[in-house]
């Protein structure tokens, strides 16, 4: 076992463990800037602020009974809720959070930020984010029941309309980072323009973000893009009938989710660990920074926006974004190439 | 060449087992095992962004539409017992055009499999493993080829529409 080995595990374990608690800290949140927005409380009696209210939640769950419908297909309905959470945790893998570091010598050779340096990280990505439908079909199927069927229907559809202009808008940030790695990606929006502009992709890549942003929401089924749910018209949608740890599952695939969209939007748009003041061997700082104003933004948005109606969403995808997607990616490809990389 | 062995056992196992089901769903899911461990078997051959093209294509976007279609239908099980007198395809004559075809491309199979040289690392070093050599190749060498096949594409998803489109008099 070689130190760089042994530190590669450290980094697998409290990335695993950072995925965990991060969900846990976004259901806080969640129901604290919920409560905010609407001028009520929110949870405060379970710890300081209520800070210890997601592990009174997930006891809850643990300790309630495992329901299953008599017409539901066993293997399939438990097997859903894994393909959901193991593909949110399955992407992360591949997104870099820091830059090269040391650990202030502690390591002889320097060691990346990163579970896994792929050298097409962005596709892998975007694979994984394509596999994760699956699992909410599946379990819409699965459970036998109409508002689930209707749930994973609408997820089906939702997904395979906005996974299109999400591709396209990693493609035009491909263009310009002339990379398919995310470590490379970042490493190229390191600098200033005259001193002043962080040379991040936003600024090159604004309707691209934008895209990427939208996409991305609808991605992870929040609001206002949360159909396959939908309390209002489907129950829950596709969890209707999930219940305990199952459901429980599931809620933590959308939170990991939400987490990994937004680290690699600021892989991506915002400059990575790159940032001013601090060193590059505290970078994950900045990381960490933006990912938490990002993932701000997505409760912000949920409780301020209602939801879409079902035909507007389709579209607003396929009219709207997806030609917007197209254009962006084809003038980023022709200023490319009349600039240079 | 352990990681070679499991990956083509649950490809083949996978593709036996689809036409082996009774319900559609469970075929879907297990060709999509199938093409995943496929995908392992292009990472083995150091061709990574082939591997992951994969996923993308046919896991992730072609079978969610066939299971898309499957889940519409709500056919959750192939109707055997009434169905097999009166089923066009189960007649002698069908049964035997298919015996043939199975023949002829178990001895294609047979041809292609004794016709290489046998070596596993046919692919040159790096050549397939870098995207930018890949673009290259498939913009330049292939880019009739290319070209043609998503004309194709094109035609067979206008034709969809033609088909799918509500005719306006018939509803009125």
């Amino acid at each position: 076992m070689t130190p760089l080995l042994i530190a590669q595990i450290v980094i697998v374990v409290v990335v695993f463990h950072a995925l965990l608690l991060s969900a846990a800290a976004m259901v806080w949140v969640e129901r604290r800037v919920a409560a905010a927005l609407q001028q009520r409380m929110g949870p405060t009696r379970v710890g300081w602020q209520g800070l210890l209210q997601p592990f009174a939640d997930v006891i809850k769950l643990m300790f309630k009974e495992e329901l299953r419908p008599k017409a539901a297909d066993w293997f399939l309905f438990a097997l859903a809720p894994i393909i959901s959470a193991s593909c949110a945790f399955a992407a992360f893998a591949v997104v870099p959070f820091g830059a090269q570091t040391t650990f202030f010598g502690l390591l002889g050779d320097p060691l990346k930020l990163q579970v896994a340096d792929v050298n097409v990280a962005v596709l892998v990505i975007f694979a994984i984010a394509s596999m994760s439908v699956y699992g909410i079909v599946l379990a819409g199927w699965s459970s036998n029941s109409k508002y689930s069927l209707l749930g994973g229907l609408r997820s089906s559809a939702q997904m395979i309309s906005y996974e299109l202009s999400y591709g396209m808008a990693l493609a035009s940030v491909l263009l310009i980072g002339n990379s398919l790695s995310l470590t490379d990606i970042v490493n190229g929006q390191s600098g200033y323009w005259f001193h002043v502009i962080p040379k991040w992709f936003i600024f090159l890549q604004p309707v691209g973000f934008l895209v990427y942003l939208t996409a991305g929401v609808a991605e992870t089924n929040r609001a206002p893009f949360d159909f396959p749910e939908a309390e209002q018209e489907l129950v829950a949608g596709y969890h209707t009938e999930y219940s305990s740890m199952s459901f429980a599952m599931f809620f933590l695939a959308e939170y990991v989710n939400m987490v990994t969209v937004s680290a690699v939007a600021t892989d991506l748009f915002l400059g990575g660990w790159h940032g001013p003041l601090l060193p590059e061997s505290l970078g994950w700082i900045w990381f960490l920074i933006k990912v938490g104003a990002l993932l701000f933004f997505y409760v912000w948005m949920r409780w301020t926006l209602p939801r879409y109606r079902y035909d507007q969403l389709m579209a607003f995808g396929w009219k709207i974004l997806l030609p917007l997607a197209v254009v962006n990616l084809l003038a980023t490809a022709a200023g490319v190439l009349y600039f240079g990389a | 060449m352990t990681f070679f062995y499991v990956f083509g056992a649950v490809a083949v196992i996978a593709s036996l087992l689809v036409i082996a089901q009774r319900n559609p769903i469970y075929s879907v899911l297990l060709l999509i095992a199938s093409f995943g461990a496929l995908s392992g078997l292009y990472v083995l051959l150091d061709a990574p962004f082939v591997a992951v093209t994969q996923i993308i294509v046919y896991a992730g976007a072609i079978m969610v539409l066939f299971l898309f279609v499957v889940m519409l239908l709500n056919a959750p099980h192939e109707e055997t017992e009434h169905d097999e007198k009166i089923h066009p395809l189960r007649r002698p004559g069908p049964m035997r055009f298919g015996a043939a075809l199975a023949v002829s491309l178990l001895v294609e199979l047979l041809w292609a499999l004794t016709r290489g040289n046998g070596e596993p690392n046919a692919f040159g070093e790096a050549s397939v493993s870098s995207v930018r050599t890949l673009g290259r190749v498939l913009f330049t060498e292939y880019a009739f080829a290319f070209e043609v096949t998503s004309v194709l594409i094109l035609v067979a998803m206008v034709g969809a529409v033609v088909l799918a489109k509500r005719d306006p008099r018939a509803h009125t």
